[in-house]
């Protein structure tokens, strides 16, 4: 059972993603269901993460599973020095599947070997979030009926912005030009250059941020340029405001440009352009619902087929 | 034979690991668990060798170790070379080479890692290119061959 667990993106092929997101596109048709009538998910959240609880939780719950889990390891045995390796096989006693966001790095790898039922990683320290990727490539097609041959511009903290890597790494199938938008200290890591290379992804890096460059975009990927990231905070007073989106910088966007963001947002994103039509980013994250949805099916062996003939539709 | 030439005496049967760099003496010495063992062990440290300065080396009488186990010394000095001897007698002469996996020798230097917060294996891809780098398997931190402490 261990192979039916989502640890990263990267596992997956590119007939596997557009799987998974036809798979969702059925479930924003119909979304409550009776589908897992009888099996248990596990929600072990050893960091917290109200909204990625939510969205999985309601995920599982409007497909008909019940939910147990638990918030803030403090109630837990891990509290008491329990191994990770003993915390997942005790709770795979009682549940089918088991989703898991821990603090450390590699966590869900790990718990994906000693776990008899599958685990999906719903973030693993700065590793990986998948289930995040899965959403924003579900948002990318739906907005743009396609994932290939896209203008994709991720903005702001392109160093430890591990939305913006896993992105990158999902979309290495599909022909994407990216443009990187970045200060000199938060600019995208050699090491993804490099990535960018090795599978031929076209990319452009940038330090300016106008309604110029951002004119040829299709997708503009906003994330947050955090104070902590910075060692020499003068440069960060000079940079902080560079790379605010504001609406009059969309006076030249495309008309099937939109604006995402992996949330929650500060000031980069002008709370004017919440009412334009190029604003998308909360309508994103009610995506990762569908997108969870497709996920939680796939890890319990359910069929894209299972799901268009599914006969326990309640909506 | 003159006197100096025999500083270290020579081995009936066993494996002699030669040209170590005399500063990683002891990481082969913990690498291949020596202390654990129970035949004679002669080592020689900051001998003059024409080819390096200064080298260390080791023999290890009637111990013949599997490839895995001496293909780990890639890791650490990946220019050893090893004798092994049977009956006074060089049989096989080679080097070692570096395994594409690691398991339980290299310390992840991710301190976030799970490896270093959970009773468990590391594991390491080997991921070529000059110099090699490990890569690895739990958090995907990457890290340059010459850079990596071991477990």
């Amino acid at each position: 059972m261990g192979n039916r667990s989502l640890v990263t993106i990267a596992d997956h092929s590119k007939e596997k993603i557009m799987y998974l997101l036809r798979m969702a596109g059925e479930f924003e048709k119909h979304t409550n269901r009776k589908l897992l009538d009888g099996k248990i998910v596990a929600t072990l959240f050893f960091e917290p993460s109200t909204r990625t609880r939510f969205s999985f939780e309601t995920a599982a719950n409007r497909l008909g599973a019940r939910v147990i889990g638990f918030t803030d390891p403090k109630v837990t045995s891990s509290s008491k020095g329990e191994t990770l390796k003993d915390t997942i096989i005790m709770v795979s006693n009682y549940a089918d599947l088991i989703v898991m966001r821990h603090y450390l790095e590699g966590a869900a790898r790990y718990a994906s070997e000693v776990s008899p039922v599958p685990i999906i990683n719903a973030g693993d320290g700065a590793n990986q979030h998948p289930s995040q990727t899965m959403l924003d490539l579900y948002s990318i097609y739906k907005t743009q009926g396609t994932l290939d041959n896209l203008q994709i511009y991720l903005v702001g903290d392109l160093k430890y912005g591990r939305t913006v890597h896993s992105l990158l790494t999902a979309m290495r199938h599909f022909n994407s030009t990216f443009h990187f938008i970045a200060p000199k200290e938060l600019r995208m890591p050699d090491v993804y250059k490099q990535y960018c290379d090795l599978h031929h992804i076209k990319y452009v890096e940038h330090t300016d941020f106008t309604a110029e460059t951002i004119a040829e975009a299709d997708i503009l990927y906003m994330t947050r340029v955090q104070k902590e990231r910075f060692t020499d905070l003068m440069e960060y007073e000079r940079v902080k405001d560079l790379y605010l989106l504001k609406l009059p910088m969309l006076k030249y966007a495309k008309d099937n440009m939109r604006i995402l963001h992996p949330l929650p947002r500060v000031n980069e994103i002008e709370y004017a352009i919440d009412d334009d039509p190029h604003a998308y980013y909360f309508k994103q994250a009610h995506n990762g619902l569908f997108a969870r949805q497709a996920l939680i099916c796939d890890a319990l062996e359910i069929t894209l087929d299972d799901v268009i003939n599914d006969q326990t539709i309640i909506d | 034979m003159k006197r100096q030439e025999l500083l270290v005496a020579a081995l009936e049967n066993g494996t002699v690991i030669d040209h170590i760099p005399s500063n990683k003496l002891f990481e082969v010495v913990n690498l291949l668990h020596l202390e654990q063992m129970k035949t004679s062990i002669t080592v020689g440290y900051n001998l003059k060798s024409k080819k390096m300065g200064y080298k260390s080396i080791i023999k290890i009488a009637d111990k013949f170790f599997s490839d895995e186990e001496l293909n780990q010394l890639a890791v650490i000095s990946p220019n050893v070379t090893l004798c092994l001897i049977r009956d006074y007698e060089v049989v096989e002469k080679r080097e070692v080479a570096l395994p594409h996996e690691l398991k339980g020798i290299v310390k992840c230097a991710n301190p976030k890692c799970i490896t270093n917060n959970e009773p468990m294996k590391t594991l390491f891809h080997v991921v070529d290119g000059k110099p090699a780098t490990l890569r690895c398997h739990y958090c995907n931190m990457e890290v340059e061959l010459d850079h990596v402490k071991l477990v």
